[in-house]
């Protein structure tokens, strides 16, 4: 019951072969007995789970169950949930335990899907190793030894051990593509402005976006589903309507026009994962797309316009965690100063306070327009640059990250090196398009991912090329080692 | 299949083309504005990562940027507005029951003096 | 050395829109502490800002009532600093993109001439909480009703030359406001709120001196006091060869005193920069025209109409257009008695003392309009005086009902009978020879004083009916 997809599960539930009340405590004693190894739950909802699996089990005995209805779903712990506690991997939100939902997480209700519990992350969805959350660094399945990604990692691995059929992620640099390369999973992360960012912890808000993560892109297109739509109450969120993403999954890919970005097949990849790639590209041309060299050219200062912005809005977004109305306050504050100072000293971790550092830094006076707004102009050329080549093709694709996943620690004391591990996602974030990782190999015995980025709004092309890629190739049906674990 | 000219983005480890050096006292200064205290004895390493990055940033200013407006918002999307209506409810004994210190109603604070 | 005082002024306005400005929650005044704080508004997690179309639209209306240039792409910013009222730890504000850009409008001073004052800018804000300083076992408490509050900041060039302009110009822009509905200008409820840069300079200077900054001043008394008293401190360093420290400075009304706000000398960083949770306000042509054809005469519109329509004294039309309520009810009481200049008068002298003296807003005023002027075309009519007039507003304002009902049920007509009015004369005339004989022997200029006493009596007979004007003209003739 735990090996399968939404879709499979989804059929399963409509055809009476299990319930949702059964599907759910599955899943929910698989948690129990293996997340001690992968730390990919911060908590789990038990109780609440069954209850809602319950009431989806009447919806689907009268006949009233949409494709979601019962299947128990886990929500990356940086959507507020009401009555179960959202800590954003952070000690600041340790006690937080919202009395609202966040938007996604009230779609997913109205549809009737299950919530299992909320899963591991870097603090604050900075990081990209999971090793910055205040709970321990989740594990990567295929190496217990080694990190799921980051900061959606929690997310990832739960998928990949079989903890969750599916997951929601947040995606701010590559929060959800670099976790599911990682993890050998399927994540997109949509158009900037397509899910409604209500309720969902700001990291950076000009860069902050959620989506899908789960074994196949058919799933994430089921997912995107009920989470994509405008939301009044997200001024950013895109003024236009929800689409079934499921529709066009099986088009052809014939006359499909795929350009290469050159910078992204240069020194800095890894040889084996290039060659992982290449051979994934190469199944691409046989379903009838075109290959073409195309040339991001600003792509060398992605990176340092992404640490400018990304940073700046933090700063700023995380100015509210001071002790006040919620969340931490550090204990015996002797006057306002102390309150504010000492709260965000013990209730921040090290990778968080230094982002809020450099951040502040590049707002201050005196150095707004060689830090920010320089950053802000940089990021129209980086746009400009995905632009030109949207002329000449329809999608772009490329590796997901560098290599594949790297040690647990190997890291942690080199900021800089680790932001480097982003360097194929973060553009997408900087240009608001649609980007997806999608199994594409094995190197060392652990995934690689094959990005895919879309034209704005272009999710539904980006699930077709990997739903046909995903028909051709099995690398999204391989499995980690011993997790064939019956849990009764 | 196409052979891709390859073109270095991470071999090098971003030479510095003009240093800001950032110094401790400025540190400090920035730590103070957001309100985070640093152990004493961790300034100096906060000091060195925090130029380090900026050191990474500094790439930008080679850059000539004169013309181009800077790009807030990935889809240069403009606002739309909420009519004036009241949608919220009072939900002050849910709030509050999360709160640190709250009594008769107001959120508690060490005395503000102004 | 004679001083020149430069004063421009930073208004804090909040908008009567229903709900906050980013946020469905209510903006009454005076509710339980933090009853009106949504999840938004105390910035909990994941919250986002989304504007309210009337703050933008009020705002506008503001613009376009000052003549001013409205900004057709404005952006918020973020302005960062802690505090405890402040939830997000920065203010949702516009620095460089305001909504309302230079504007200019005119004021009037008490000596009836009038001066233009430079509008710098105008821009959409949220308001802040209250911090209570009772004691809360040596705590601070903090409601949060107020934050989201829409502001418009309405800062003014420095064009203000005394605390007597400064307060003719927030009286002013009081009166704009609250004619464009956009306020409901209630100082003593925070509705209008105002910082004050004062500096001095040599008189005949162009440079300007170095100026502090009064906070939150709440009423125009307190402005004008504000001011004079910080005139006072500065031209007493100035004298003393000192230099004047560039701070903000509180106002406290209690000790009439400026003093320095120490605790925010901590030199400040705002940091702003284009808040991202907000996108750019776009406004075109047609919503401007729109609101631009359905905005009201304005009170400098008004105030000219008045003098040219009405023949009115420049400070008549002044005051009668101060408020709009007061201005549709003067223009009603002329319109029902077919005079304007004397119910000018009327509403100024009886109505408006009538209605202080009973402590009385205008909309609180037992007497219509259409009262009045029924009043006053008895008059006009000489069915009644002046004198009795009086006395049938009295009872008006008791509610005894119209003027002609008044009059008839109290016998107030006056007597306009030549007949019966001769018959009195002669028999003052009759009664009073020892006044006769001095009347008689009098210059026609003393006679005009003395004729005073006869008219009296004939008043007094006739219990004040007595037609005056008929009454002088028979003494005229008998009195020979």
């Amino acid at each position: 019951m735990y090996d399968k997809t939404v879709a499979q599960l989804s059929a399963g539930l409509q055809a009476g072969q299990f319930s949702s009340v059964e599907l759910t405590r599955s899943f929910l004693a698989r948690i129990a007995a293996l997340d001690g190894v992968y730390n990919s739950f911060i908590s789990v909802a038990g109780e609440q789970a069954l209850a809602a699996a319950a009431a989806a089990d009447e919806r689907i005995a009268a006949g009233t169950a949409g494709p979601l209805t019962g299947i128990p779903l886990a929500h990356k712990d940086i959507f507020c949930t009401d009555g179960l506690r959202t800590s954003c991997g952070s000690r600041m939100l340790d006690n937080f335990v919202p009395p609202y939902d966040a938007t996604l997480i009230s779609r997913f209700k109205r549809d009737g899907a299950v919530t299992l519990g909320k899963t591991n992350m870097d603090e604050f969805a900075m990081g990209s190793s999971n090793e910055s959350s205040y709970y321990g660094a989740a594990r990567n399945p295929w190496d217990t030894g080694a990190v799921p990604g980051g900061s959606s990692g929690g997310s990832a691995a739960a998928v990949a051990a079989l903890l969750a059929p599916a997951a929601t992620g947040t995606d701010t640099g590559g929060s959800i593509r670099q976790p599911a390369a990682f993890c050998g999973i399927t994540g997109l992360k949509p158009t900037y402005g397509r899910v409604s960012r209500l309720g969902m912890v700001a990291f950076a808000s000009s860069l902050d976006q959620a989506g899908p993560m789960a074994h196949t892109a058919e799933d994430c297109a089921w997912l995107l589903n009920s989470m994509a739509g405008h939301d009044p109450r997200d001024a950013t969120s895109a003024p236009r309507a929800g689409e079934d993403y499921r529709a066009g999954l099986e088009d052809s890919l014939k006359g499909l026009r795929i350009g290469l970005p050159r910078e992204y097949f240069g020194d800095g990849l890894d040889a084996a994962t290039g060659a992982c790639i290449q051979q994934a590209l190469r199944e691409l041309e046989a379903l009838g797309a075109t290959l073409v060299e195309v040339s991001l050219p600003h792509s060398h200062l992605t990176i340092p316009t992404y640490y400018v912005i990304a940073p700046a809005e933090a700063s700023t977004n995380l100015s509210r965690y001071d002790g006040v109305r919620y969340g931490y306050r550090c204990d015996n504050p002797s006057d306002l100063l102390d309150l504010y100072t000492r709260t965000r000293e013990e209730g921040f971790g090290e990778e968080v306070k230094r982002r809020i550092l450099v951040g502040t830094y590049a707002l201050s006076a005196g150095y707004y327009d060689a830090y920010y707004k320089k950053a802000q102009q940089i990021r129209r050329l980086i746009k400009q640059d995905f632009m030109d080549c949207f002329a000449q093709v329809d999608l772009l694709a490329g590796p997901t990250t560098p290599g594949p996943a790297f040690p647990l620690g190997a890291k942690t004391d080199d900021p800089v090196a680790m932001y480097l591990e982003d360097i194929y996602t973060l553009a997408v974030n900087l240009a608001g398009l649609p980007g997806m990782s999608v199994p594409a190999g094995m190197v060392e015995g652990k995934p690689v991912g094959m990005q895919l980025i879309g034209q704005h709004f272009g999710e539904a092309r980006l699930l077709n090329v990997g739903h046909r890629f995903q028909q051709a190739t099995d690398w999204h049906l391989r499995r980690p080692a011993n997790l064939a674990v019956e849990v009764a | 299949m196409i052979t891709l000219r390859p073109r270095c983005l991470l071999g090098q480890r971003f030479p510095v083309q003009k240093t800001m050096a950032i110094e401790q006292d400025e540190i400090e200064k920035i730590a103070a504005l957001a309100r985070i205290r640093i152990e004493p004895a961790q300034v100096g390493q906060v000091t060195r990562r925090i130029t380090e990055i900026l050191r990474m940033v500094d790439q930008l200013q080679a850059v000539d940027t004169s013309d181009i407006e800077p790009m807030a918002n990935p889809l240069d999307a403009t606002a739309l507005l909420r009519a004036d209506e009241v949608t919220e409810v009072n939900r002050r004994e849910a709030f509050q029951a999360i709160a640190p210190a709250v009594e008769n109603g107001l959120y508690l604070v060490p005395k503000v003096i102004e | 050395m004679q001083w020149e005082t430069v004063i421009g002024l930073e208004v804090h306005l909040q908008l009567a829109t229903r709900s906050k400005i980013f946020s469905g929650s209510p903006t009454t005044f005076g509710a339980e502490p933090n009853t009106q704080a949504s999840a938004v508004d105390l910035a909990m997690p994941g919250m986002l800002p989304v504007l309210n179309a009337e703050a933008v639209r009020y705002a506008v209306m503001f613009g376009l009532g000052i003549g001013a240039e409205i900004g057709r792409r404005s952006v918020f910013d973020r302005k960062n600093y802690f505090y405890p009222d402040l939830p997000k730890g920065y203010q949702i504000s516009q620095f460089e993109a305001p909504i309302v850009g230079r504007g200019s409008f005119e004021i009037q001073l008490e000596d009836g001439s009038t001066r233009s004052i430079g509008i710098t800018r105008a821009h959409l804000e949220e308001d802040a909480g209250k911090s209570l300083h009772e004691d809360f076992h040596g705590q601070t408490g903090i409601d949060l009703n107020r934050a989201g509050t829409p502001l418009l900041e309405i800062v003014s060039e420095p064009d203000l030359r005394s605390a007597a302009e400064a307060v003719a110009y927030l009286k002013a822009l009081h009166s704009l406001v609250t004619y464009l509905g956009i306020s409901d200008g209630n100082m003593a409820e925070g509705s209008m709120r105002c910082d004050i840069n004062l500096s001095l300079r040599p008189a005949g200077s162009d440079t300007l001196g170095t100026r502090a900054e009064i906070k939150n001043v709440n009423s125009f008394r307190f402005v004008e006091k504000a001011i004079r008293h910080e005139i006072d401190r500065q031209a007493d360093i100035l004298e003393d060869g000192g230099q004047v420290v560039q701070e903000t400075r509180l106002y406290d009304a209690d000790l009439d005193e400026t003093r320095s706000m120490r605790s925010k000398e901590v030199a400040n960083d705002y940091r702003y920069f284009p808040e991202p949770d907000l996108l750019p306000v776009v406004i075109d042509e047609a919503f401007i025209e729109e609101i631009r054809a359905g905005l009201p005469e304005l009170p400098v519109e008004k105030r000219h109409r008045f003098i040219a329509q009405y023949g009115l004294s420049a400070y008549d039309a002044n005051v009668l257009a101060d408020s709009r309520d007061l201005a549709d009810y003067f223009e009603a009481v002329a319109a029902a008695c077919g005079d304007a200049k004397i119910a000018a008068n009327w509403v100024q002298v009886e109505l408006l003392g009538q209605l202080n003296r009973s402590e009385l807003a205008l909309a609180e005023c037992p007497v219509a309009a259409t009262q009045l002027g029924g009043l006053i075309a008895r008059i006009l009519d000489d069915s009644i005086s002046g004198k009795i007039a009086k006395q049938v507003f009295e009872a008006m304002w008791q509610g005894e009902g119209s003027a002609d009902d008044i009059i008839a049920a109290r016998g107030l007509r006056q007597v306009s009978d030549s007949g019966a009015l001769e018959s009195m004369v002669d028999q003052v005339i009759a009664a009073s020879a020892a006044q006769v004989e001095q009347y008689l022997a009098a210059d026609p200029d003393r006679r005009k004083k003395l004729v005073g006493f006869f008219v009296g009596q004939v008043m007094k007979l006739s219990k004040g009916q007595a037609n005056p004007q008929m009454v002088n003209e028979l003494l005229a003739k008998k009195l020979v």
